[in-house]
């Protein structure tokens, strides 16, 4: 029962991997680059819903709305100001600004709200479970967390495969030159695109608080696991990157059924395996 | 008549190398135009210059009156003109009728819609759900020019939408230009068969090293002029 326990308890985790995941997925499939400082725009996002609900007092609901409000406006500026002028051939450029942004927010963070690592209290739902059997029970908070995770993601299919702003998207993906010829803005479509996937860092940043202890130096350990949890899902496939993050995260909890120190090297470990045995992830992007 | 596109002086460079060195021409509203020339005449550059995927800045270039040189290719594009680009470029993640949708993005009006592309090209509503890319290359020809009426343009760029067709394919093709003209669209179409050229256009303009090396009407052009203009043969008699 133990080993059933900690696979549901690792399903759940990897659905906040998949949180974590998202945003980078989809910036890696619309503009090609990898935004190093994603780890740390989660945490952004988890001291922001901390500052809104308990410092400042202000309804959870209100809080939430403003953090997202928040961080798609600053994702979408961001880019339109910042990234679009390093997007290009070299995948360097963006690789260094987007290391510097990192430093910056991590710096800034531990001025404004010291080294302390915080957690956001949820009272009521972090004690209430469901009982499915007889030393068996899934907490309402992760449960809750998996399906966010769950509708993230089928929110993302749908924007990317049914809507005109989809279609847009994995047109500038395939082809960006062209794309103007047809009426598309590139800088508009890279900035939507990172809005989009900021709004799911913020969302990723708010169960971030509620589900853990974070600190200023949070944010790289984030990325690692949305970047393992992207490979092992296989690269431009959102159900994939979801898949991705249940195996890490299953990895990880039964590592530490095993050992509580080895929880973090079994999901590094699960990753390295994928990896070697197929390098292009267990669903890759199957083409449309 | 009145003028659509207005070109003069046009000149175009790759770094240092000169690909365009002043070249003149004029499309009139509804007309049909050919460029012919061999490889590497500048063809493609001239239509890119057009479309502002090449920078044309500080040049002159006039698109219904309005100077339209230096301008960004989506500001270009949403005064109406499309372009077919070459080697037709669909996007391998779209279906077809997505590669059609996003032709009608900047939303311009006009008589092209979905179902006026697929009665111009019947194959293809079948097919609508395919990848685009999956299809045979005279159908995939056709989405490429679908794709470009999408926009209801003005004045139609077609860069060598018959290159590395079967000849029944392109016969299929070249049929759709008069029903495309008859819808007030003109066109400009580059074409390295001369045959082919010389029966669709109203006005011909050979391209040769960077320069108009020939212009007139079909009628009155004859082989050996075109063959000397194409060829750069009897350049030095
Ligand atoms: N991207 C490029 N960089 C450098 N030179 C180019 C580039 N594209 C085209 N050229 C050169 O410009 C000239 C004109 O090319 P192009 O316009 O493609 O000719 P065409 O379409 O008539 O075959 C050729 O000499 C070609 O080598
Ligand atoms: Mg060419």
């Amino acid at each position: 029962m133990v080993w059933i326990n900690s696979v549901i308890q690792g399903v759940m985790l990897g659905g906040l991997y998949a949180l974590f995941a998202a945003g980078l997925s989809l910036m890696f499939g619309v503009m090609r680059f990898v935004n190093i400082a994603h780890g740390d725009f989660i945490v952004v996002g988890a001291y922001l819903i901390v500052t809104f609900i308990v410092s400042w007092g202000l309804h959870p609901a209100i809080g939430v709305a403003m953090v997202l409000l928040l961080v798609a406006c600053a994702g979408y500026l961001n880019q339109r100001v910042l990234l679009n002028r390093v997007l290009g051939k070299d995948i360097l450029p963006p690789i260094l600004v987007t290391f510097g942004m990192s430093i910056i927010i991590q710096n800034g963070l531990l001025e404004l709200y010291s080294a302390d690592s915080q957690k956001l209290q949820t009272g009521w739902l972090e004690t209430t479970s469901l009982q499915v059997a007889d030393k068996l029970a899934i907490g309402l908070l992760p449960a809750l967390m998996f399906l966010t995770a769950l509708g993230v993601i089928a929110m993302l299919q749908f924007i990317f495969y049914r809507t005109p702003l989809g279609r847009m998207l994995r047109a500038t993906s395939d082809d960006p030159e062209i794309v103007p010829l047809m009426g598309g803005r590139n800088a508009h479509t890279f900035a939507l695109a990172t809005g989009l996937a900021s709004l799911v860092v913020g969302i990723a940043g708010i169960w971030l608080a509620m589900k853990t202890n974070f600190d200023p130096a949070a944010g790289p350990a984030r990325l690692l696991f949305a970047f393992e949890a992207v490979i092992i899902g296989g690269l431009g496939n959102i159900w994939g990157t979801l898949l991705g993050g249940i195996i890490l995260g299953v990895a990880q909890t039964i590592g530490a059924q095993i050992d509580a120190g080895v929880q973090i090297l079994a999901g590094h470990l699960a990753f390295l395996l994928v990896l070697v045995i197929r390098p292009t992830g267990l669903f890759p992007k199957v083409s449309h | 008549m009145t003028k659509l596109l207005e070109v003069s002086g046009l000149t175009a460079h790759y770094g240092d190398f000169q690909a365009l060195f002043g070249i003149d021409m004029t499309v009139e509203a509804g007309e049909t135009v050919a460029i012919i020339g061999s490889n590497g005449a500048g063809k493609s550059t001239f239509l890119r210059s057009l479309t502002g995927l090449h920078s044309t800045r500080g040049q002159d270039i006039r698109f219904c009156d309005q100077p339209i040189a230096g301008m960004a290719a989506d500001q270009i594009h949403k005064r109406g003109l499309a372009m077919v680009p070459e080697g037709r470029r669909l996007f391998r993640s779209l279906s077809v009728e997505e590669n059609l949708l996003i032709g009608a993005a900047g939303k311009r009006k006009g008589p092209w819609s979905l179902a006026e592309v697929y009665s111009l090209f019947p194959d293809l509503k079948a097919k609508k759900n395919n990848p685009g890319t999956a299809l045979s290359g005279g159908q995939q020809q056709m989405v490429a020019i679908g794709r470009a009426l999408m926009s209801n343009p003005t004045l139609l760029l077609c860069d060598e939408i018959s290159l590395g067709l079967a000849p029944k394919v392109i016969k299929d093709i070249y049929e759709a230009v008069p029903l495309i003209r008859e819808r007030g669209t003109a066109i400009l179409v580059v074409e390295q068969d001369v045959g082919q050229a010389l029966a669709v256009a109203d006005r011909i303009y050979c391209f040769m090293e960077g320069r108009v090396s020939l212009t007139g009407t079909p009628d009155s052009l004859s082989r050996e002029q075109i063959a000397n203009a194409y060829f750069g043969i009897g350049e030095a008699a």
